[in-house]
């Protein structure tokens, strides 16, 4: 039997010729990513040591600009620190600032065939660039920097082959929500999307399903490397790689094909994203009072333009609060020299700068005691965006940015 | 052996659930007593030390933050569930939370019945029903980590970070 391309990459990381489903891999990272969340004074451990500061990179994204005196105090802290240890690739607030996972998608830090660690849960985004990434909690972070390993419990992989290309006004989140609405959790899985319906997804596209590889609660979420990611990343980052491909027969616990033309705007409803997708009809008519598009999830140029493209000459109702955050400062750039960002203002958009904020009720679009929000980011837990009583709706940036027009829940016209 | 009350959860319980996003910087203090405050309001003063936890499928689902950590600073002495999300189980072994998939478990037992666990044999005892489960296997090294306090004092004693508190 075969393996997959975790599994490969593991083999590779690990010094064995052959990793399987079951085993317990010790491997050597790649790339450590560490946040602002790192330094806080309530979570961070003085660090003595960094294994490789070339293999270390520091992004600035859920407190940011610093909201208040401690996170101020955690970024100093930081800065110290990468100045301390000569790591050289730190995204401060300013022009080089972003979410991590957009960041290291941007720099194109995450490269194919290597190992990837972060200590935010949707560090599986990368996985799109054929990269063995995945969020690991902050003690595992600090082992991390500190040794260069960490270790992972092999699980078993189910491959979805993808066909079809996507209908117009149908996105990529659309799908993720086809796959959690379809077959639920895949706790202690690896997911690994190729097939021939790879080629029509753009790479913003599939970081944002691998991204919601965490909400399919997959270990890993990795997909193959075609021309298309390849040229992306040379034009970014002069390294060398070597891209991982699975073996024909690789043992895989189930594949899946999936139409790409068959899918629909779909929208996940409140509490939940695991079984819980029904078409944008049977939500319409639900009214909103937030609407959300940003994060890791859907914070990209492509995600912004597609939000223009639905508002252009539009108008947010009232009593609606649309908020757009860019992945990153350089999208917000390059959105506004598209014009996205005067389309979105002008339609009573509030365009904040590039933080994962609102998606994890931290700040820039809390919300209040049942208030309902329709979200185009990673989670809709009961509470996720601020209080336990508000009902948090999910769907793809174009239904969202329909809803707010509508004032209630409703679908984009393709 | 550990032996505890049983304290009974569903299927996908997530992590926001056992430690909200607007508590994630505050003390750990302030973020104990709101452990399950969205879904089963006052818990956290009902739960007491030795206490234990039984899970559905995908127990811990979502993000990276601490939330094990809570469990263990309410007292929680074990988590026992059909399946245990991948992030949360890492983050029970870095924070010395013993957590052990035993498939059965939910069914097995009601809310307040006694739960024991051999560690030797990972055997998961109803000790009102008799009834019996094997837990699935924890590669010892994770096991380990999990019964010995966790990641940090281990990192500690390599010479790698300083003490918690320390300059």
């Amino acid at each position: 039997m075969g393996m997959t391309i975790v599994e490969k990459i593991f083999a590779r990381a690990s010094g064995q010729c052959r990793v399987i489903a079951g085993d317990l891999v010790v491997v050597d990272i790649d790339c450590a990513v560490m946040l602002d969340m790192s330094f806080h004074r309530t979570q961070r451990r003085t660090i003595l040591k960094v294994h490789d500061p070339e293999k270390v990179v520091i992004a600035y994204d859920h407190m940011v600009p610093a909201p208040d005196k401690d996170s101020a105090e955690a970024h100093a802290y930081g800065r110290e620190f990468a100045h301390h240890f000569g790591i050289k690739r730190l995204h401060d607030v300013g022009p080089d600032q972003g979410i991590s996972h957009a960041i290291v998608a941007d720099r194109a830090y995450a490269l194919p065939g290597t190992v990837l660690v972060c200590s935010d849960s949707h560090t599986c985004a990368s996985g799109a660039f054929n990269c063995a990434a995945r969020g690991i909690g902050a003690p595992d972070l600090l082992a991390a920097v500190t040794t260069g390993k960490t270790w992972y419990r092999v699980g078993e992989t189910v491959r979805y082959e993808l066909t079809g290309s996507l209908p117009p006004g149908v996105s990529a989140k659309d799908l993720f929500l086809h796959l959690a609405g379809t077959w639920g959790h895949h706790t202690n899985q690896n997911v690994e999307f190729g097939g021939p319906g790879l080629a029509g997804l753009s790479i913003d596209a599939r970081r944002t399903v691998a991204a919601m590889g965490a909400e399919l609660s997959a270990e890993f979420a990795t997909f193959e490397a075609d021309e298309r990611l390849l040229d992306y990343i040379r034009t970014r980052n002069p390294a060398s790689f070597t891209p991982v491909s699975p073996d024909e027969d690789a043992d895989y616990a189930d594949r899946r094909v999936v139409n790409l033309s068959t899918l629909r705007p779909l929208v996940a409803l409140p509490d939940a994203v695991i079984s819980n997708s029904v078409p944008v009809d049977e939500a319409a008519g639900q009214k909103i009072q937030q609407a959300f598009i940003g994060s890791c999830a859907n914070g990209s140029l492509e995600d912004l333009a597609e939000a223009a493209r639905v508002l252009k000459g539009r108008r947010v109702a009232p009593g609606v609060r649309l908020l757009v955050t860019p992945n990153t400062q350089a999208v917000y750039a390059a959105a506004l020299k598209a014009g996205h960002i005067a389309t979105l203002v002008e339609a009573g958009a509030v365009v904040t700068s590039a933080t994962c904020g609102a998606c994890f009720g931290g700040h820039m679009g809390v919300l209040g005691p049942d208030e309902v929000c329709i979200t185009a980011s990673t989670r809709n837990f009961k509470g996720r965006m601020g209080d336990p009583r508000a009902r948090i709706y999910m769907a793809s940036p174009a239904t969202v940015a329909a809803s707010a027009i509508a004032g209630h829940i409703s679908g984009a016209d393709a | 052996m550990i032996a505890g009350k049983v304290w009974k959860f569903g299927d996908n319980i997530n992590t926001d659930l056992m430690l909200p996003g607007n508590l994630l910087l505050a003390p750990e203090a302030e973020q104990k007593k709101a452990v399950f405050s969205a879904n089963r309001p006052g818990w956290a003063e009902e739960v007491h030390p030795g206490d234990v936890i039984v899970g559905g499928f995908n127990y811990g689902m979502g993000s990276s933050r601490p939330a094990a950590r809570s469990l263990r600073n309410c007292g929680v002495a074990a988590l026992v569930a059909e399946t245990i999300n991948g992030l949360f189980f890492r983050n029970a072994v870095n924070f010395g939370l013993l957590a052990l998939e035993c498939p059965g478990v939910h069914a097995a037992f009601e809310e307040g019945q006694t739960l024991e666990i051999s560690i030797e044999e990972l055997v998961v005892g109803n000790r009102n029903s008799g009834a019996t489960l094997k837990a699935r296997p924890v590669p010892s090294m994770l096991l380990d980590l999990m019964l010995n306090g966790g990641l940090y004092p281990y990192l500690e004693k390599q010479g790698l970070i300083g003490r918690f508190g320390a300059a």
